[in-house]
């Protein structure tokens, strides 16, 4: 039978079309994403690869929740000119442990994979609270409340716990210190700061972020997790230095 | 409205009403600490209003028998009122964040008023609040026209409405008070997320039954469309949005995926979305209310086939080509752009398949804007599928991606085609359900097009070039092999093109105020009465043994 006159049965049977909808629809998904998650290569290796601290995490969900990925990508391709710019170019491994992936489509403003700790937590307090006292021509808007805000730390046990349920590595131990970790990070001269380091290694920035140590507010939590942006493992800078080796 | 209902149909409707209350009082409780909290407010106050709204005719006598002899079109005809509502809506913030990157001072120092937040709403409302209602609108009026048979029941259909615009209403609040996944049009959080899946299964039977009790041999076409469009928009939906809440008193959830796997998902769901949110459900509309309008069968039987399967099978491999150059593995991205090549062949013969069953009726065109919206709409849905095929290429790509020419490409498609055909099909559909001889001002319907179609060039033109060059100079190396400009110098650039943008965008929003005045005006003001004699369904015969011996 011809496929218009197999066709011609097909689309008399209400059931028979919807299968074949399902079916149909569904060959291209299965083959171009089932494979990720199965095929080793699709993610590097990188052993010194830090989990975000709870107080990088909650900076990551302030991100999230003004919506910056609308105008900011976090990933650097794989072109020349994006690489003079921007840095190395994004690996797989680099977003890892981020639920959801924050790529983005858009560059309105520039791409913010490495801007980690390429400008000073002054700078980013000043450029959050108005863009366009330190870049006069921005079309950023400007965050001002950030810096009035108290940061919300006495559920980040619960966020780390959700992570872990969806395969972030963290410990018991992390969990159970989550508020105070945010806080101590951010409070440098603190009793507790030891226990970051101690948890989250000694590569994990310790800073009072806003300027005021003593006082935890949004700010805080968004520069910390813009100042990590691009330093949780070193391995795009290695892969350039190795193909710059084998040359 | 709630007339029409027979009395058990009265108390069913209580009783779903009743239990989206107290829905909302559980969101208010567990959430009481978090956002959620005021979401659940809403979701109780969304219960409690329509359980009194239908206590306030409880009492009414019941509807005749009478009623079955005839179509049910109460919901399709207040899902066009609040489609036309979301469009305004929706138009007018987009234009308002277009003019925020003009002046970005326009948020006024408020966290719920700037860029990241308002995007979203803008898109929401315009995909899900305007494209929404009309496909669902739409859609139950074809299907029960094309199928010969009346809508199964008076309560699921309004279920669905509400139900869905519950969902839009959520989610934008949501976004305001940043309440967001961060995925593309897949932005409400898991609770919304849950939601829209009960209502998306009553929309699935609720198109189903009426199919199947059908007194049409065939399936028509446009069903075929809406029913791909029913059916892989749940399977986008549920795969996309599997996450883990926080706890069930916290609107965040964090993503079952994550990083490369997170990338792939997301824009294979992103890319079907325009697939099949933005073109099956389209297409079928288009497939009904074109040949209707232009008095004109469907050119070529045929083609539609070829390009229903086509679509079907070959969009749900084309979401990789949003991640050209990036550290998902190159196969997949191969793979992603040379099936959207494929792509072009279907989405052609659809585009083909409108332009020619309009040969021969030129004339209609050219007298008629109703019809024009719907044959602009056949130009830019194949302009821009072409367009789409070509920025899909790697090496185009490179230059294309990250800049205003996608969005440029993305309004050619959903102002040019999504708008154009929605607002033709409305158009063409209003006077039909009100019983109106025409629309309250056709002279209007004229204006509505001419802005639509200038706002639409206006916008694609200077994004295209606010695209290309910001693509060019990204890529500019002075003679000493360095970039020759910083990111600023290309922002600065863009200014010109901005404006011009929002002025686009404007015309766009001034037509869509005047479409909606001019159907507001069409249901208020009474015209003489006009039946129309074969706009009924085949009469119910009892048994449906009874139905194929008739046959």
């Amino acid at each position: 039978m011809s496929f218009f006159g197999l066709h011609y049965r097909l689309e008399s049977k209400a059931i028979g079309l919807t299968l074949g909808i399902i079916v149909v629809a569904s060959i291209g998904g299965l083959v171009e994403i089932a494979p990720l998650f199965t095929i080793h290569q699709t993610v590097e290796d990188a052993p010194d690869m830090r989990l975000y601290t709870p107080l990088e995490l909650a900076g990551r969900n302030i991100y999230i929740r003004e919506g910056c990925y609308a105008c900011h990508s976090q990933m650097i391709r794989t072109l020349r000119d994006e690489v003079d710019r921007y840095g190395p170019y994004s690996l797989a491994v680099e977003s890892k442990y981020d639920h959801p992936m924050l790529w983005g489509s858009k560059r309105t403003g520039p791409d913010l994979a490495r801007v980690g700790e390429k400008y000073s937590d002054q700078w980013h307090v000043a450029h959050l609270n108005n863009p366009r006292d330190v870049v006069p021509v921005s079309v950023m808007p400007a965050y001002g409340w950030l810096l009035m805000t108290e940061l919300r730390i006495d559920d980040l046990g619960l966020h780390l716990k959700a992570q872990r349920a969806v395969g972030v590595p963290y410990t018991e131990e992390m969990i159970a210190n989550a508020a105070l970790d945010a806080y101590a990070q951010s409070n440098p001269d603190s009793s507790l700061a030891d226990g970051v380091t101690k948890r989250y290694g000694k590569a994990t920035t310790m800073r009072a972020f806003d300027g005021r140590p003593s006082y935890l507010t949004e700010m805080d939590a968004l520069v910390a997790y813009l100042q990590v942006l691009g330093r949780l493992t070193d391995a795009a800078h290695k892969s350039v230095a190795q193909a710059g080796a084998g040359q | 409205m709630i007339a029409q209902l027979t009395l058990i149909e009265r108390q069913y409707a209580i009783m779903i009403s009743a239990a989206v209350a107290v829905c909302g009082a559980l969101m208010i409780l567990v959430g009481r600490d978090d956002a959620m909290g005021i979401h659940g407010a809403l979701v109780f106050l969304a219960g409690i209003l329509t359980i009194f709204r239908i206590g306030e005719s409880y009492f009414a006598p019941a509807p005749s028998d009478e009623r079955l002899a005839h179509y049910y079109d109460d919901p399709s005809k207040v899902a066009i009122v609040l489609a036309m509502i979301w469009a305004v809506v929706g138009l007018a913030v987009g234009d308002w964040v277009a003019w925020q990157l003009v002046e970005p001072d326009l948020t006024f120092g408020v966290a719920w008023s700037s860029f990241g937040r308002l995007r979203p709403v803008h898109t929401t409302s315009v995909i899900f609040g305007f494209g929404g209602n009309a496909l669902i609108a739409t859609s139950l009026y074809v299907l029960q026209r094309t199928s010969r048979a009346r809508l199964p029941d008076q309560v699921s259909p309004w279920f669905v409405v509400y139900g869905y615009n519950l969902f839009c209403l959520l989610a934008v609040t949501g976004y305001m008070m940043g309440i967001t996944q961060s995925k593309e049009y897949a932005e409400p959080e898991w609770y919304t997320d849950l939601w829209l899946v009960v209502v998306w299964v009553v929309y699935f039977l609720v198109y189903l039954r009426p199919l199947a009790r059908r007194k049409e041999p065939h399936i028509y076409v446009s069903n075929w469309y809406y029913m791909a469009f029913i059916l892989v928009v749940a399977i986008l939906h549920i795969v996309n949005n599997l996450a883990v809440p926080v706890s069930l008193g916290h609107a965040k959830s964090y993503s079952a995926f994550s990083g490369v796997q997170d990338a792939m998902t997301q824009w294979w769901y992103g890319h079907n979305a325009v697939a099949f949110f933005l073109t099956a459900g389209f297409l079928g509309m288009m497939y009904y209310f074109l040949p209707m309008r232009a008095g004109r069968p469907i050119f070529s039987y045929r083609m539609s086939i070829i390009s229903f399967w086509g679509i079907t099978f070959f969009y749900m491999w084309a979401g990789s080509h949003h991640l050209h150059y990036t550290a998902l593995p190159q196969w997949v991205q191969t793979l992603g752009m040379t099936f959207s090549l494929m792509l072009l062949i279907p989405s052609w013969a659809s585009a083909g398949n409108v332009l020619l069953t309009l040969n021969g009726a030129w004339d209609k065109v050219r007298d008629d804007a109703t019809l024009r919206f719907m044959m602009v709409a056949g130009v830019f849905y194949g302009l821009t599928t072409l367009e789409g095929s070509f920025m899909a290429i790697r090496s185009v790509n490179s230059l294309s991606h990250y800049t205003d020419w996608t969005i440029g490409h993305v309004h050619a498609g959903a102002l040019g085609w999504v708008a154009m055909i929605t607002f033709g099909s409305i158009y063409a559909t209003v006077p039909w359900l009100w019983k109106r001889e025409q629309m309250y001002s056709p002279k209007l319907v004229e204006a509505h097009f001419w802005l639509a179609l200038a706002g639409t060039v206006i916008y694609v033109f200077a994004m295209w070039n606010s695209g290309i060059v910001q693509g060019l100079m990204w890529r500019t190396y002075n003679e000493s092999g360095t970039l020759a400009f910083s990111f600023i110098d290309t922002l600065v650039a863009m200014h010109p093109y901005y404006i011009a943008r929002a002025v686009g965008g404007l015309l766009f929003l001034i037509g869509g105020c005047v479409g909606a005045y001019n159907i507001w005006m069409t249901i208020k003001v009474p015209s003489a009465v006009t039946d129309l004699a074969a706009d009924v369904p085949q009469p119910a015969v009892v048994g449906s043994g009874a139905l194929r011996a008739a046959e």
